[in-house]
């Protein structure tokens, strides 16, 4: 047990793996308890999860903004419904998703560095370009991409070995909408691993004083060009990897699942969450999955049509978007954060002030104090030297 | 020719639209993404208005006048707030708008296409025994873009309100010394942008089919077309708008309609790498 807080305290790589463990854990007790179609449900989260992450990077790490998240995310959907365009093909699936992610890549490279050399409005308009302009690609090369039909996914068999693991383990045979499930998530844990390490780093330190301040950054001897392109590239990449858990899951690749509305969807999920946590990410993807039915069905009680109702969903994601914007600029997670951080900061500040105020002999009252911060449960019970503190 | 004439037509329109976002930028350093959806909206209650029995005009007053209380809400209500906060913040909410709007004119007026009249003919008009592209409906969009210009000009140049919203758009602080009510004059110009957004939603719906998302595409054309001009000048953004529409529908007639999107974002490109400061700019644009 030692052991293990020694590794949290002293080892970033290692608590997020510590981590990755956990949310595997957690990720093979969902997975085995619930049914067919919220396991794809749970796939699709974890695919709007990725592509939230690697935006998450890009946008909240680095400050970048790209509406063209969507685009890419079809790059690497096209990659893999043409890598499995039969279901004889012996290709193993991880390398499908990893060739996915590397055209992505590739693609990202190149718009990151036309984007590299834009801010603020000017990048979001040429990334919303991005958008608008790909699935014309798809109808322009329509007998080779499917044109609007777009390209139909085979997914070939669930391997022996996992059939034999689940079997093991569960004593039941696993389905394909079980094996898809276990692959996005499995995907969005190794992506998530890969980004919060980069974020954590050298690498992400970078990213952030780009972010805040270019002159400084520059006299720090970072390169801005180069620290946008990584930014870029890192995210298009997690974005290829989602396009390509999206045509697994769906089975096909159009150009209908990749318009505009998809890539303010991701950013949706990202400021929800809280721009530059990668938990709120994940958080955000989680609601943008699993609000829509819940929201479609409280319109459906209340009168309207199936196709309107269906519109409610973007309209409280739009709503929420410009509330959180206004209200909370740092998203559920940031906010909670902040708070906490805080209620922490207010409490040791009305510590010292009472030591201080006491002088020497009030060691006794400090260490009196400082035992209520580690009491969260009552933070009204650290009687009259809160509230005075906190005016300070 | 015809695809020459048939661009002009269509530059015109993004010119409108390029106008709208040029007019915001200039005073709030804002883009608008949410331009296109706010036009739609309005464009729509011109369409519920004339479904109702009345005449296109009468549709086409009320399009333009809601267009111009819902610029002024939107300015005060949603980007007040954010005016000195990052970049980035502003951009969101405009995006957080635009999904809103959709959806908001999906729920009421429903996503299905439905058909918008045009107000005159849109057959080709007959030139010497052979017809040309040009249709009636064709001038009357190119008229009144250039109406709206020469008003905009006009209002800018010549009265007192436009000296103190140029005033307010250049130097804000100085302005409000000054005794300018700037925060008015913020407003003022967004209502005057969705006025001009919103006759651009109504130029493209004529004789064409509108549902929530038929403007979507335009935000990025109004952008090019407005970051063409330099994003700053409203003579740039109709000159942008015009080339932008010809080059279009160049690509359009001989490569395939499909690889338009695709055209405006090499421009795009191409524009923003060689000359950032738009093809127009004089003096190298200030940096806040």
């Amino acid at each position: 047990m030692n052991r293990f807080l020694d590794v949290w305290r002293h080892s970033v790589l290692g608590r997020h793996l510590l981590t990755a463990l956990v949310g595997l854990a957690v990720v093979v007790v969902v997975l085995e308890s619930v049914g067919d179609f919220r396991a794809l449900q749970l796939a699709a989260m974890a695919y709007l999860g990725i592509a939230a992450g690697g935006l998450t990077v890009l946008t909240g790490i680095n400050g970048q903004i790209s509406l063209g998240h969507g685009a890419l995310m079809a790059f690497g959907a096209y990659t893999t419904a043409l890598l499995l365009d039969d279901p004889t093909s012996s290709m193993p699936i991880s390398l499908v998703v990893l060739a996915s992610t590397a055209v992505a890549l590739v693609v990202g490279t190149a718009v990151g560095v036309a984007a590299a050399r834009l801010h603020g409005p000017y990048l979001a308009g040429a990334t919303l370009a991005l958008a608008i302009a790909v699935p014309g690609i798809a109808l322009y090369f329509g007998s080779f991409l499917g044109g609007e039909q777009g390209l139909r996914v085979s997914l070939p068999d669930v391997p022996v070995w996992a059939l034999d693991l689940e079997y093991l383990l569960t004593g039941t045979e696993m389905s394909r909408s079980q094996y898809v499930a276990y692959l996005g998530w499995i995907t969005l844990i190794v992506t998530f691993v890969l980004l919060a390490n980069l974020a954590r780093g050298r690498v992400g330190r970078r990213w952030r004083a780009v972010r805040d301040d270019e002159v400084s950054a520059e006299l720090a001897g970072i390169r801005l060009g180069r620290a946008r392109i990584s930014a870029f590239m890192v995210s298009a990449a997690a974005a290829g990897a989602a396009g390509s858990v999206l045509a697994i899951t769906a089975r096909l690749a159009a150009p209908s699942g990749f318009t505009i509305v998809l890539s303010l969807t991701l950013l949706t999920a990202v400021v929800l969450g809280g721009l530059g946590y990668l938990s709120g990410a994940l958080i955000g993807a989680g609601l943008l999955t699993f609000l829509p039915p819940f929201v479609t069905r409280i319109g459906g009680d209340a009168g309207l049509s199936d196709i309107r109702s269906a519109e409610l969903a973007p309209l409280v994601y739009g709503l929420v978007m410009v509330l959180v914007i206004l209200l909370a600029p740092a998203g559920l997670v940031g906010t909670t954060r902040m708070s906490l951080a805080g209620r922490r900061a207010r409490r040791q500040m009305a510590a010292a002030g009472a030591a201080s105020k006491t002088g020497s002999p009030a060691t006794t009252t400090h260490q009196h104090d400082s035992s209520d911060e580690h009491d969260p449960g009552t933070p009204q019970a650290s009687g009259p030297t809160t509230p005075k503190g906190s005016t300070r | 020719m015809n695809t020459a004439l048939g661009g002009l037509t269509l530059g015109a329109v993004y010119a409108a639209f390029a106008l709208a976002l040029v007019l915001i930028f200039r005073s709030t350093r804002i883009v608008n993404f949410a331009q296109a959806p706010m036009a739609m909206v309005t464009t729509f209650i011109a369409l519920t208005l004339i479904d109702a029995g009345y005449s296109y005009w009468i549709g086409f007053a009320a399009a333009l006048l809601s267009g111009l209380v819902l610029g002024a809400v939107i300015e005060r209500v949603v980007i007040r707030p954010v005016e000195d906060k990052p970049e980035i913040n502003a951009v969101i909410l405009t995006l957080g708008l635009f999904i809103t709007l959709h959806a908001l004119a999906a729920v009421i007026f429903g996503n299905r296409f439905r058909s918008f009249p045009a107000p005159f003919g849109l057959r080709g008009l007959e030139v010497g025994g052979t017809t040309i592209r040009l249709t009636t409906s064709g001038i009357f969009t190119i008229v009144a873009v250039a109406t709206v210009m020469v008003l905009l000009l006009l209002l800018f140049r010549y009265t007192d309100v436009g000296l103190r919203m140029r005033a307010s758009a250049y130097n804000p602080e100085v302005a409000r010394l000054l005794g300018v009510r700037v925060g008015r004059m913020l407003t003022l110009g967004w209502a005057l942008a969705a006025v001009v957004g919103s006759l651009s939603g109504l130029l493209i719906a004529s004789g064409g089919l509108v549902h929530p998302g038929y403007m979507d595409s335009i935000v990025v054309y109004g952008f090019v077309a407005a970051v063409l001009g330099g994003l700053e000048s409203p003579v740039g953004a109709v000159v942008g708008g015009l080339t932008l529409g010809l080059s279009l529908s160049f690509v359009s007639g001989y490569l395939g309609s499909e690889l338009v999107a695709l055209a405006a974002l090499l421009i795009l490109m191409l524009v923003l790498t060689l000359k950032p400061g738009g093809l127009f700019a004089v003096a190298s644009a200030r940096r806040v």
